[in-house]
């Protein structure tokens, strides 16, 4: 592939939730910023823009990872997955989302959308996550309203609920 | 916070990044992970013309057994070599600083070489290289060198790295049977970076310990056995040695402390492991 002019916008293609898109990005846009401005998926929030914060949090190639300290190009050929794909029904919650719901895991909710893409992978790759590999995965996130209590309880509450709904006769 | 503008390459192979690298002189920047390197974009503490992407050429991209050495390319992810099946067995120091290097998040982006590169003072697999003694192999256009990781480290996230020059792979030495390792640090959070981490090597051939957050490189040095007369004297002339600065984390004096405790703590640790 030739050099990329710093002064034109390329083409990125790569499959975001699960639909394959092509959207236009300067060398120096952040993954963030093509998916808030360029695409107009708001659900993934910008808080530090330097890594730290985890509100921004997505999943690129099934892990979670901050999208501002991602660059739109290095995504090309990827799978980028964002909160707005976390439900199937824009009118429905999922599980873990009802959760943080029922168990008052989010006030503001700015730094929600990060937090649950990255419960989403712990709880998909395991199932048995308990409150220590929770309270590990939220040590990437900042919420600055609840106290991460409730934060832990929705979580352990989702993972019940999912080894339930595997395990239907238990 | 924007990165300011820059050209971007993605090369197909090592020939071409290379290229690209000497054309670029010290205005062309190796891009992996970037979990090191796009905060210093986005704080515009770096301004690069050219950016060279190294993640798609497969042949850096593998961790393989040479000898008694593990060598971790330039485009190995650090969340692949912590889920490398014989990490607890050939680099147990690197398992036990794992879980305190970054987040799950930036480890699942970020790559060993890319922090390697870096060369952040208070960061943990510069920290663990130093300590066992490891190597880092270099390449531009026309050779390959090979730098001992305590000559690599130069400074305050400064290294030996030459204009056109990557960084090909990192080399750390395989655990010897009969070896005790430990590594601990203390930071404000989980995940931040360390005020002051240790790492430490019990074998056959005495204890080293390794300290990071101190001086603006990681430290290794020998150390007679516990209990020795002369281990906490020896242990103290050490944290003075440091150049321990104050700084809105944490004051010199505190820092000086740490590594007493902490060293002391990695060493038993790496100690009891041994027997």
């Amino acid at each position: 592939m030739p050099r990329m002019n710093a002064a034109r916008k390329h083409p990125v293609d790569f499959t975001l939730n699960g639909r394959t898109v092509r959207a236009e990005a300067e060398n120096r846009m952040l993954l963030s910023d093509l998916l808030r401005h360029e695409i107009g998926l708001t659900g993934t929030h910008v808080g530090c823009e330097h890594g730290v914060c985890g509100a921004c949090t997505v999943q690129i190639d099934g892990r979670p990872a901050r999208a501002c300290l991602t660059l739109a190009q290095q995504v090309r050929g990827g799978d980028v997955r964002t909160v707005e794909a976390l439900s199937r029904d824009p009118a429905e919650l999922s599980p873990l989302q009802a959760a943080f719901r029922r168990h008052h895991g989010l006030q503001c909710g700015f730094c929600t959308p990060g937090i649950l893409m990255s419960l989403d992978v712990l709880l998909r790759e395991r199932p048995d996550a308990g409150r220590e590999d929770i309270r590990e995965h939220l040590s990437g996130h900042l919420c600055r309203c609840t106290g991460y209590a409730t934060i832990v309880e929705a979580a352990l509450a989702a993972a019940e609920e999912q080894r339930k709904e595997e395990k239907p006769n238990v | 916070m924007k990165p300011a503008s820059f050209d971007f390459l993605c090369p197909e192979t090592t020939e071409e990044a290379l290229a690209a690298l000497a054309e670029g002189g010290g205005e062309a920047r190796v891009i992996a992970g970037g979990q090191s390197l796009v905060p210093m974009l986005n704080m515009r503490l770096a301004r690069p013309a050219l950016l060279v992407d190294i993640m798609r050429l497969e042949a850096l991209r593998r961790i393989e057994t040479s000898g008694d050495e593990i060598v971790v390319g330039a485009g190995v992810r650090q969340a692949e070599l912590e889920a490398w099946p014989t990490l607890l067995r050939d680099l147990p120091l690197l398992a036990a600083a794992f879980p305190c290097l970054g987040h799950v998040q930036t480890r699942a982006r970020g790559t060993v070489c890319g922090s390697i590169a870096h060369a952040d003072p208070s960061a943990e697999l510069p920290l663990s290289l130093v300590t066992l003694g490891g190597a880092v192999s270099l390449r531009n256009r026309k050779q390959k060198r090979r730098v001992k990781a305590d000559d690599f480290f130069v400074g305050m996230m400064a290294t030996d790295l030459a204009e056109g020059e990557m960084i090909e792979a990192v080399h750390f030495p395989k655990a010897r049977h009969g070896s005790g390792y430990a590594f601990r640090e203390v930071g404000r959070r989980h995940g931040d970076f360390a005020i002051v981490a240790c790492a430490a090597v019990a074998d056959d051939r005495g204890l080293r310990l390794g300290i990071a957050g101190v001086d603006d490189r990681p430290r290794v040095f020998p150390l007679p056995a516990l209990d020795d007369d002369q281990f906490d004297d020896t242990i103290n002339d050490i944290a003075w040695s440091l150049n321990a600065r104050d700084d809105i984390h944490a004051s010199a004096r505190y820092r000086r402390e740490l590594v007493r405790s902490l060293g002391r703590e990695t060493l038993k640790e790496a100690s009891r492991c041994r027997a």
